[in-house]
């Protein structure tokens, strides 16, 4: 039985990663001409390693589904990227950063992992201006900076609610860079369908050619997934549409353990939902909880009169709104972290709260940051006794300027002037905490498999912090990857090219052949999207915000029969070769079935209350979660044994060596 | 009010096939669907009747990806402007209405299936010299040593928020790339970093346009109508000024 081993460097925690740098084997520069390596997936954690490891000099293959790495769902992230640079001056440090992040994970993150992640983010945005990446600035041409749920300082850089698109933009053009050198050979449109191991290493990837429909065999001396989270296991998230565990699932089924699957974010800020043909759901940027305010109306019979069209928010007087998260947190207030704010948000919509016909939306506000900006502007303007109209005027040119496109994108959606009246929002699923296990070198548990960025079970514990996934991707892919692979990859240099034409890759190719074929012979009755939204369904209704004993129950044995008709009535039209969006579908749910089940019963072991994972029995008087850090102050970590059902749990103690364990507070 | 419509929807199996508009009806299509929703409906009805549903590029169904790409009743990402197609709602059109459906029309574009376009040639040019020649050891200077004015930061920031989605060459008569190139060569231009290889970086990048097979620019400025992120004309303007002072200095 493989032992987990996360090869936490000794020493004081500052000083670990330096340490371990200066010890680590490296790769001469002319050997590395000799080392290929797989890079699945290239957002910006995929991104950012595969221009780093080929400028140093490496062969790399990069791999994505879409038609260019600029598409990679990385772009969509909007609000934000933290460093703990202290240009505010508002008393920010590594160690800051690291204690937020680990508090923000409700204490299920690894220290070490965490503090190197603080001890390179200023390195990132040093990084990212280098590359032009157009940061936000101030009138003295300084970098700004605000302020994001869960923090108590302003550490956020931005690019206006592109921020995410900017950096992943800086990657890709560093990528172009090394495309171009033709140190990256860029294969767009191929999706990885399996991991090739070869005497237990990862030695190569399947993949198939989304164009023509071809099988290709790739090998190279060490594989990275970089493939992003699972989330659209619930059918409906913030994800792409094409967003999939595929890479994550199958490295999971031939050897990686998979950790956490049951941490997922749902974030508090999204577009409620508002038919059964809708496809996803899209985030309001959490940035702008730094100017809105969430409420729903106190009293029942306005909300009533709300939902039934005969009441507008606007018409509701001041103390008859229920500011509910100023009221129950009143420290940390409307930047209260994700988990707390949504279930606080389903707290009362569930108590018959909500503000649409669905019941199921609350308000987010503006007005007041109107009328404070528009009051401010006008003294620095020199208007005497301004009207409310200038005022409202001159507040909304200031939150224009602030969250333009993401208004613009709310009235698209919605057809409501957000300006106007407030904003309606309601959680969605954005991100997955839970994901492949690695060591302190991102290596799973497979030798020469790695995982970066979302897809891996991460620094963010059961909670992540706002503007902390970029931050994380790039870390991983531009600072620690690059060093970390080299000392794995130092004793294969004299290896030579690994060869496809072996046993392993067959037997591999075969199976992905035969799976490809069975969906296109099965003609079922059903499509694979009618099977996608009754996972969703189930994980949404009881694998959701709020998870009991019973539920998770039967989710478990619905997921399994659901798969099991699956499996004999899906139906795929079109042909095995060339494009067939359908069939690569049908591949993605396949996986989503299996990954739902364990994702269900992580969820029914870990019992206790922790960030994103609610367990309704587990819960304080006033409805906060309680965690047991005696019992389940762990890591779980899943190994494949065959099907979902059977997996084998694994612990990985957490030790807190730095950090006291403590209550999470935000009130 | 739900509406039952009329589509008119190119069709062609792959690259060497000659390809033609099909008539499809879809019925009960909700105003607060997405356009790519309402194609959903479609496909979902195909399938159930053992057709293969429609080919089209999407992703990231927020606007940012830059993978949608349909040219709807004659125009890039449909009727309403500064947003892509699967941010186009169904509320702007009515009941009984017949909508043309169609790929990117484009030499250096081919058709791959239905509706689904190559757009590698934008690739290419970005590889060209859509970058800033520094490595990624993280070991520069400090982000706050250059200072940047925030008028420079922004025009850098409206150019650089080009998706990439080819919506300009589609809507251009001569099937021009400017207004794509243009926003990368400003964004870098407008900017310190990105002044030191300034000269190679245009040079480049218009030479690769060229080869692609891009027409030129007869400044009729539909890209800039039709751009889902308001990329501005103005940077093509700064794009000329870049090529001819870079020409000059030789």
């Amino acid at each position: 039985m493989t032992t987990l081993n996360s090869k936490i460097p000794k020493g004081p925690i500052k000083d670990k990663w330096t340490d371990y740098k200066n010890k680590i084997n490296l790769v001469n520069p002319a050997n590395k001409r000799n080392i290929d390596i797989i890079i699945v997936g290239t957002g910006l954690a995929g991104g950012s390693a595969a221009a780093t490891l080929a400028e140093q000099g490496y062969n790399v293959k990069a791999f994505a589904y879409q038609d260019s790495p600029r598409r990679a769902h990385s772009i969509a992230a909007q609000g934000g990227i933290n460093a703990a640079k202290n240009y505010m001056g508002d008393g920010d440090s590594n160690y800051r950063l690291f204690y937020d992040t680990v508090k923000g994970g409700d204490y299920r993150s690894r220290e070490a992992n965490v503090y190197r992640l603080a001890e390179v983010s200023g390195n990132i945005i040093d990084q990212c201006v280098a590359q032009g990446v157009p940061l936000a600035r101030d009138y003295g041409g300084q970098l700004d900076n605000r302020s994001f749920g869960g923090t108590l300082v302003s550490r956020t850089f931005y690019a206006k609610g592109q921020t995410g698109q900017q950096l992943l933009l800086g990657a890709y053009s560093a990528m172009n860079r090394q495309i171009g050198r033709g140190k990256i050979e860029m294969f767009n449109r191929h999706e990885m369908l399996d991991v090739v191991i070869v005497n237990g290493k990862a030695r190569g990837i399947i993949a198939r050619n989304l164009i023509t429909g071809e099988i290709e065999r790739h090998s190279a001396h060490a594989v990275v997934i970089a493939s992003g989270g699972y989330g659209n296991v619930y059918f409906l998230s913030t994800n792409a549409m094409g967003s999939n565990a595929t890479a994550a699932w199958k490295s999971h089924k031939r050897g990686a353990f998979f950790a956490n699957p049951c941490f997922t974010q749902i974030h508090p800020t999204c577009i409620p939902r508002s038919g059964d043909y809708q496809s996803k759901l899209t985030l309001m940027s959490e940035s702008l909880r730094n100017d809105g305010r969430i409420w729903v109306p106190k009293k029942l019979e306005d909300a009533k009169a709300i939902q039934q069209g005969k009441l507008k928010p606007t018409e509701i007087a001041e103390e008859d709104r229920d500011y509910y998260l100023e009221r129950r947190y009143p420290s940390f207030g409307n930047l209260a972290p994700r988990d707390i704010s949504s279930r606080a948000a389903k707290e009362r919509c569930d108590a018959g709260y909500g503000v649409n016909a669905t019941g199921e939306a609350v308000y987010l506000d503006f007005s007041s940051a109107i009328k404070r900006y528009g009051t401010e502007k006008a003294r620095v303007l020199g208007i005497e006794n301004p009207s409310k109209e200038k005022i409202t005027e001159l507040g909304e040119a200031v939150i224009e300027e602030k969250y333009g496109n993401l208004f613009l994108m709310y009235e698209k959606i919605v057809d409501e002037n957000p300006y106007k009246t407030p904003m309606m929002i309601y959680p969605a699923t954005h991100y997955t905490m839970g994901g492949l296990w690695v060591d302190y070198n991102l290596m799973t548990t497979v030798p020469g498999l790695y995982c970066i960025g979302e897809a891996n079970f991460s620094d963010h514990g059961a909670n992540r912090l706002g503007a902390s996934a970029l931050m994380q991707g790039l870390a991983d892919g531009y600072f620690v990857l690059p060093y970390t692979i080299g000392d794995y990859l130092a004793p294969d240099i004299k290896t030579g090219k690994i060869p496809t034409d072996t046993p392993e890759f067959d037997q591999a190719e075969k199976e992905i052949k035969d799976k490809l074929d069975f969906f296109i012979n099965n003609k079922g009755t059903h499509s694979v999207d009618y099977f996608h939204k009754k996972l969703g369904k189930i994980m949404w209704d009881k694998v959701g915000m709020a998870r009991n004993e019973k539920g998770l129950k039967e989710a478990i044995v619905e997921i399994q029969q659901l798969r099991e008709e699956f499996w004999k009535d899906v139906k795929v039209p079109g042909e095995i070769s060339g494009m067939n969006t359908e069939l690569e579908k049908a591949m993605r749910v396949a996986d989503f079935l299996e990954l739902g089940e364990l994702f269900a019963k992580d969820a029914l072991e870990r019992k206790e209350s922790c960030g994103g994972h609610f367990r309704e029995e587990y819960q304080t008087e006033e409805g906060e979660a309680l965690r047991d850090d005696v019992n389940f102050a762990f890591v779980s970590v899943w190994e494949y044994k065959g099907k979902p059902s059977d997996a084998v749990l694994h612990k990985e103690e957490l030790k807190f060596e730095e950090l006291e364990l403590k209550t999470r507070s935000y009130k | 009010m739900n509406m039952n419509l009329t589509l008119k929807i190119w069709r062609q199996k792959n690259a060497q096939d000659k390809g033609k508009m099909v008539d499809y009806k879809v019925t009960d299509i909700s105003e607060h669907m997405s356009f790519l929703e309402m194609l959903d409906v479609l496909n979902e009805q195909l399938v159930s009747n053992n057709e293969e549903p429609v080919a089209f590029d999407h992703d990231c169904r927020e606007g940012i990806c830059g993978m949608c790409s349909l040219f709807i009743n004659g125009e890039a990402h449909g009727p309403d402007r500064l947003i892509t197609t699967c941010q186009l709602h169904m509320r702007k059109f009515k009941d009984g209405d017949t909508i043309y459906i169609e790929p990117w029309r484009a030499k250096a574009f081919p058709v791959i299936k239905d509706l689904i376009v190559d757009r590698m040639a934008f690739e290419r040019i970005q590889q060209a010299g859509g970058f800033i020649s520094v490595n990624t050891s993280g070991n520069t200077t400090d982000a706050n040593a250059i200072l940047i004015p925030k008028k420079d930061a922004d025009l850098s920031m409206d150019a650089a928020s080009c998706i990439g989605c080819g919506a300009c060459v589609a809507t251009c008569k001569n099937s021009s790339a400017m207004l794509f190139v243009a926003a990368k060569v400003s964004q870098f231009a407008l900017l310190p970093q990105g002044k030191v290889e300034a000269a190679d970086r245009v040079m480049n990048m218009v030479r690769q346009m060229d080869l692609e097979g891009f027409g030129n620019c007869t400044n009729t400025a539909a890209c800039e109508v039709e751009c889902p992120k308001g990329i501005s004309l103005e940077n093509i303007a700064r794009m000329n000024r870049e090529y001819l002072c870079a020409s000059i200095a030789g």
